[in-house]
């Protein structure tokens, strides 16, 4: 067992199934160098500069081209620097890479990893912040995974390359260094579609993902220590396919759900499962399905004070908690 | 440009070879005429075809080793199709989308063509997605120590695309064995090449991607064959890629729900019609004493004999499972390690 943080974690994850399988490549801008979150670090001198590869930055030819070499043998992680950055590449995943195994009636497949930082609460600005999960998430033919936490990033990445569908990996990106955790010596995978129950409780059921996790945790803390509330809470972890029988499962248990995202929350992914909650729990609810969630503002301004005020936090969330208690 | 009067011989072709293409030719011609007939007739939805482009799109795949190389086709590639190996079977159940559509299985549009046997890649609609489809093919052969190459379609209105441009980019850094054909015949739908690109060759913009370019007689199957080996032969070399423009003209409207009266003058239509490849090449072929005419005629009726039993098996094959439609979203299973 050792301490990691969460890009040790990916580094890791990456490192030790490049040694596993040499079909395996990264490609990206500025990955031979160690990427600017140095996930790569240390990879050209191990697998050299065509296994780690820097390519021109065009972001839509990362991804088309990571598809074409998927097609002939490779299985390509490609790294898109941030993942405001992606949408160049909108048309490869959406067009492309999710369709491919689909149009072609189950005879050609693309066994890509697109791997991206996601998410706010670093002073990113509108175009170093976004999430961009929702998008994805409505595409029938990718696998869409958040992670924020070293062990799941670990476990979930190792999945993801093992996957012969095409999957975005989003990593959020405040979470890269923001604690350590331990990791299992050797190999261990954790199932896309899995949900985790990080913590256990019976008043009310939080479903979240993301860096939304951590703050979560903090209000349900809160709430357990000050109003005596027990709140369950649920990480998604993937957002496609999603966890929907313990999510179920624990609203049937409880009879509330609060779904807290860090997306706009207009057509953000809670919106989704707040709607399967509606139409498959109903007559277990004792409380309006609630979200918690930004503003429909373009996540998200510069300014520390600006994104605060943008972004859910643990007040946000434990005052969102008592709500829905009192109801 | 490559002029016909340049070649003497026949590029090296024999007897067989030379009627070979022709034999191509004729079938890409025929099938794509049928395909608009049988749309007329009501019997499927939709046709886009290559009437015209034939020289081009034979001569370009000939020099290819057929499931060795790799194809990355654009719609109109019928006669790309046909040579490296599919039937004309295959292009009318994906007509009629029928069962046993090796193509898509009754997902795609026609003339979408795939076949991962002949390693012929499932494309998409939206223009110019495949270039850098062609380009990361063409890395893993590099990277695999293989000598395939990949070969990428486009017509001359996928050129204004960045994906056009990132891909050639790309190819370009890497030294990739990957041919770009540019397949021009002025007009993507009904806007003009003179709107298009501000240059009268698209050729020359290879040098800014640091690989050569050229542009030949599209209409002419040996110089399109000639231009088309010698780039085959620089990308088996490792010497990298190349992108051959071929200038020719679409003798059909853009597609069965197209109407090109509305943007090309009959006039200059029927000055293209005078310069029909097939016609063109039939010429030639007798001129040189290859074939005579009633060798040719043969050919035609053999073609159409062809087209006529594929249409006949096509039509009477069954229409895909509705339920169908839900399969193949994802696979299910882990990659083999």
């Amino acid at each position: 067992m050792a301490e990691k943080n969460m890009v040790e974690a990916i580094h890791d994850a990456m490192f030790e199934e490049m040694k596993r399988d040499d079909r395996i490549i990264v490609m990206g801008e500025d990955v031979g160098e160690g990427g600017v979150f140095r996930a790569t670090d240390g990879f050209v001198a191990e697998f050299g500069e065509e296994r780690c590869m820097d390519t021109p930055l065009a972001e839509s030819c990362i991804v088309g081209a990571a598809i074409g070499a998927s097609l002939n043998g490779i299985i390509p992680i490609a790294e898109i620097q941030f993942a405001d950055f992606s949408h160049p590449a909108f048309d490869q995943l959406v067009s492309e890479a999710a369709r491919l195994h689909y149009r072609s009636n189950g005879t050609w497949s693309c066994p890509i990893v697109v791997r991206t930082p996601y998410g706010s609460g670093i002073h990113g600005g509108p175009y170093h912040s976004q999430s961009i999960e929702a998008f994805y998430a409505h595409v029938p033919g990718l696998k869409v995974i958040c992670v924020a936490s070293p062990y799941d990033a670990k476990g979930l990445l190792k999945s993801a390359i093992r996957d012969p569908n095409p999957v975005v990996f989003l990593e959020h990106k405040k979470a890269y260094r923001a604690f350590r955790q331990e990791i299992p010596d050797g190999d261990y995978t954790i199932p896309i579609g899995q949900a985790e129950t990080k913590r256990e409780g019976s008043d009310i059921s939080l479903i979240t993902y993301g860096m939304m996790t951590h703050h979560s945790l903090k209000a349900a803390e809160t709430l357990e220590q000050e109003d005596g509330t027990s709140v369950e809470v649920i990480d998604l972890r993937t957002v496609s396919p999603w966890d929907k029988e313990r999510v179920l499962g624990s609203v049937k248990k409880t009879g509330k759900a609060l779904i807290v995202y860090e997306d706009n929350i207009t057509g953000g992914f809670g919106a989704e499962v707040a709607a399967t909650i509606a139409q498959d729990a109903f007559d277990y609810l004792d409380g309006p399905v609630t979200r918690v969630a930004s503003p429909d503002v373009p996540i998200s301004p510069y300014s520390g004070i600006l994104e605060e005020y943008i972004l859910p936090n643990p007040e946000k969330i434990a005052e969102a908690i008592r709500k829905l208690a009192a109801y | 440009m490559v002029s016909v009067k340049e070649i003497t011989g026949a590029e090296g072709l024999s007897r067989d070879q030379l009627l070979d293409l022709y034999y191509k030719m004729l079938l890409a011609r025929t099938v794509g005429q049928r395909e608009r007939m049988l749309n007329r007739m009501g019997k499927g939805p939709f046709a886009v075809t290559g009437e015209g482009h034939e020289a081009l799109q034979v001569g370009t795949a000939y020099p290819l080793k057929p499931g060795h190389d790799w194809i990355v086709p654009y719609y109109r590639d019928i006669g790309v199709a046909l040579t490296i190996g599919q039937t004309p079977l295959d292009l009318l159940l994906a007509h009629l989308s029928r069962e046993g559509d090796i193509s898509s299985g009754g997902r795609n549009m026609p003339s979408h063509f795939s076949d991962p046997r002949l390693h012929i890649v499932s494309g998409s609609a939206p223009v110019a997605t495949h270039f850098p489809h062609a380009a990361g093919i063409a890395l893993a052969s590099k990277l695999r120590g293989l000598d395939e190459l990949s070969v990428c379609y486009t017509g001359d209105g996928g050129t204004s695309t960045g994906d056009c441009h990132e891909a050639m980019n790309f190819a370009g850094v890497h030294k990739l064995p990957v041919i770009f054909v540019i397949e021009n015949n002025q007009y993507a739908i009904s806007v003009h090449v003179r709107k298009q690109f501000a240059v009268e060759d698209i050729s020359i913009r290879a040098e800014g991607y640091g690989f050569p370019g050229v542009t030949v007689d599209g209409n002419d199957v040996l110089a399109v064959y000639a231009a088309m080996k010698e780039a085959v032969d620089r990308a088996r070399r490792g010497d990298g890629a190349t992108l051959i423009e071929g200038k020719t003209y679409r003798l059909v409207p853009h597609t069965s729900d197209d109407d090109d009266r509305r943007y090309r003058s009959r006039e200059e239509v029927e000055e293209w019609t005078g310069k029909d490849p097939l016609v063109r090449y039939r010429n030639w072929l007798k001129e040189n004493d290859v074939a005579d005419e009633a060798k040719l005629d043969s050919l035609h009726e053999h073609a159409a004999r062809e087209v006529d039993e594929a249409t006949e098996q096509a039509e009477k094959a069954p229409t895909p499972k509705p339920e169908s439609a839900l399969d193949h979203v994802l696979i299910e299973e882990r990659l083999a390690g």
